[in-house]
């Protein structure tokens, strides 16, 4: 792989505040990344140490591998969009843009041909004379992106560029950036708490926690086969089910119920036992007339629906844990009702009860 | 029926009435109290108030009066002194505070305090700092320095420039503390973006943040231009107006002339006078924000 943009043993500390801890992250060229994670685990600060927003406390980073660990950002071949938008005010659309190549002394056709390009790109050429006051959230960050667009730069930041957006705008710049990802092929690295965006838009996501990448893996990997319990947590809407119990032999103890394990590929490749979670997703839950193909079924009371429309979600309990189901939006059902569920662990996730890691 | 639009006058009735009594209390102390200045000012009041007329008389004994037209000029170069030096030191001295450095509050703090003393305090502080005898001078001689001079208070020339510097001193704290609300108040993601952009910190000073921070500038230099106009107080506790009629300033000559020249007329044509400077300068300006506002939207 190619590499745009490596950070080798990051550290990075506020005063006694150790954010950052010997981060290792490579992001290949024309990748398109995501950092995911809660609020406050650092991604922001990644961000910022890639800009050199923020001087880094320990170790190196390399873009288009020169060492640019100490250089300015506007050295770096970056360009980058924030949450605020953070447009100049007192100038209009195409000050803007221009204000940063004015001050590098770029010549004037040189400028208006990369605002012009940009504004294209963009669809923003009507607001050209506009200041930001004038524009709607959507157009201004639209301009945002223009003024890291017209940097002519290989690598592009993302710092929550959709979270001040309401959520159909939001839906439509999302794919607008994936877009624009598929048309420029440059780097790109978007930092945000949705698992929406990060999935739609990502090759490859890193999950943050505590300063510390989790995993990094594709969307469907993440998804499909996330390393530890918080990640498997922290993916997927409406959330996992975790079940606790125990592994003997080929099947899984909780309650009364032995849920066999066929089907289940071990991290090890070798079956272990043990004191265990098993994790399985409201969606891969099967009911209606597919529970006769299920390896394992169970009856449950239905106590809670949330329909949403394309979906209807089911709350029940399983061996005394809360258990949630996603069913099809047409689904006739209704709260009381016994409902038989089938469970298919191909599907599912384990995790060590100590380490939480995945079996 | 209920789709005649209720008439404005009646709408938020109580807090209407609630405000009558400073409504009435503002036409009459303000406007009446104006109003009448303005007209007796063209009378040969004395010691008090007459209805005699003397058409412009009390004008041009004013504006031929050597004592008033020192105390206008006075007030030129110490208006147009202050207005540029506090607004520098104050927005350096925030901009400095502004790099989060350590002891914020307590820099802050002593920055500020001059302004929570009186201008009589600071006028008197001044005079002892700025006296050849106890002050500045005199320590500087006394490390050895034996031709060091230094007392503006005390020449006639550069006598005014003593008021500024004890100006300042009380003055800048206010503007440094406004500054700082204002810098504060920038979004700093838009320091980001000037910085990945590659702009200096001093550009992005004065092409972006100072701009933005133009609501913060008007409520000061709106401080800043009522506290020079009326300056008074300073004036006396610091120098009385001398040496001879070096420092005399326009709101003293009001004072003197009505309270202890009893010469009311000619009280009431100077503050006429000073309240037509004031006019001058603030209606085209309200033209310029407020007339323009609808435009912008
Ligand atoms: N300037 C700062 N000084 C001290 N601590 C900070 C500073 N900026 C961020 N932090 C802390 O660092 C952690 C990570 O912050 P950040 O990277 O902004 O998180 P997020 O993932 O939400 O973007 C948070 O716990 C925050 O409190
Ligand atoms: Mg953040």
């Amino acid at each position: 792989m190619n590499k745009s943009v490596e950070i080798k043993n990051l550290d990075l500390e506020f005063g006694a505040v150790k954010v950052l801890q010997n981060l290792n992250l490579d992001i290949g060229k024309g990748e398109f990344l995501v950092l995911l994670g809660s609020s406050g685990c650092g991604k922001s600060t990644l961000l910022n140490c890639i800009a050199g927003l923020l001087d880094v406390t320990a170790g190196q980073i390399h873009i288009n591998d020169k060492n640019v660990t100490w250089a300015e950002p506007s050295e770096r071949g970056i360009g980058m969009v924030f949450q605020s938008y953070a447009l100049y005010p007192q100038m209009n659309v195409e000050g803007n843009l221009s204000f940063g190549l004015k001050n590098a002394k770029l010549p004037k056709d040189e400028i208006a041909k990369r605002i012009k390009r940009a504004s294209e790109i963009l669809q923003i050429e009507p607001l050209l004379k506009r200041k930001p006051a004038a524009l709607s959230g959507g157009q201004r960050q639209r301009v945002a992106i223009g003024r890291a667009l017209v940097r002519d730069v290989d690598v592009f930041l993302f710092d929550e560029p959709l979270s001040n957006l309401d959520a159909k705008l939001r839906a439509d710049l999302r794919v607008e950036i994936k877009r624009l990802h598929q048309n420029l092929g440059n780097t790109m690295v978007y930092v945000t708490h949705d698992q929406i965006e990060a999935m739609t838009l990502a090759d490859r996501i890193a999950i943050m926690r505590g300063g510390q990448i989790m995993q990094l893996d594709s969307p469907e990997e993440i998804y499909g086969r996330p390393v530890n319990k918080y990640v498997a947590g922290f993916i997927g809407s409406p959330s996992m089910n975790f079940l606790e119990g125990r592994i003997e032999g080929d099947v899984f103890l909780v309650g009364d119920l032995a849920i066999p394990l066929a089907g289940y590929e071990f991290a090890s490749g070798n079956a272990v036992s043990g004191e265990a979670s098993l994790g399985i997703r409201p969606e891969h839950v099967v009911t209606g007339e597919l529970v006769g193909n299920a390896p394992f079924q169970i009856d449950i009371d239905v106590s809670l629906i949330e329909p949403t429309g394309s979906d209807t979600l089911v709350d029940c309990e399983v061996a005394g844990h809360p258990f949630r189901v996603r069913m099809d939006g047409q689904a006739k059902i209704k709260v009381g009702e016994r409902l038989r569920l089938g469970l298919d662990l191909s599907k599912a996730s384990l995790f060590d009860k100590t380490s939480e890691l995945r079996l | 029926m209920a789709d005649a639009r209720p008439s404005q006058l009646f709408r938020n009735k109580s807090a209407k009435i609630a405000a009558i009594p400073m409504i009435v209390t503002a036409l009459f102390v303000f406007v009446g109290g104006t109003a009448w200045t303005i007209v007796y000012s063209f009378t040969k009041s004395g010691l008090l108030p007459r209805l005699k007329w003397v058409g412009l008389d009390q004008y041009e004994r004013l504006w031929s009066t050597k004592r008033w037209i020192v105390s206008i000029e006075n007030l030129m170069i110490y208006g147009l002194s202050m207005l540029v030096l506090v607004f520098v030191i104050g927005f350096i001295l925030a901009a400095l505070i502004d790099q989060k450095i350590r002891f914020e509050n307590t820099i802050r703090t002593v920055i500020l305090y001059p302004y929570a003393l009186s201008f009589v305090v600071t006028g008197l502080v001044w005079q002892w700092i700025l006296n050849p005898e106890f002050g500045i001078e005199s320590i500087v001689r006394s490390w050895g320095w034996e031709s060091f001079a230094f007392d503006p208070l005390y020449n006639a020339d550069i006598a005014i420039f003593g008021v500024l510097i004890a100006g300042l001193w009380q003055g800048s704290g206010l503007v440094m503390v406004l500054m700082l609300a204002g810098l504060r108040g920038i979004d700093q993601e838009v320091w980001k973006a000037a910085r990945v952009d590659g702009i200096p910190a001093w550009k992005t000073y004065i092409f972006i943040v100072i701009p933005m921070m133009r609501p913060v500038f008007i409520t000061t230099l709106v401080l800043v231009v009522t506290g020079i106009v009326k300056i008074y107080d300073l004036i006396v506790a610091q120098t009385g107006g001398g040496p001879g009629i070096s420092t005399e300033v326009p709101a003293k000559y009001v004072y003197d002339m009505m309270f202890q020249a009893n010469n009311l007329g000619q009280g009431f044509a100077a503050s006429t006078m000073m309240l037509l400077t004031v006019a001058l300068v603030v209606i085209p300006w309200a033209f310029l924000e407020f007339g323009g506002s609808k435009k912008r939207g």
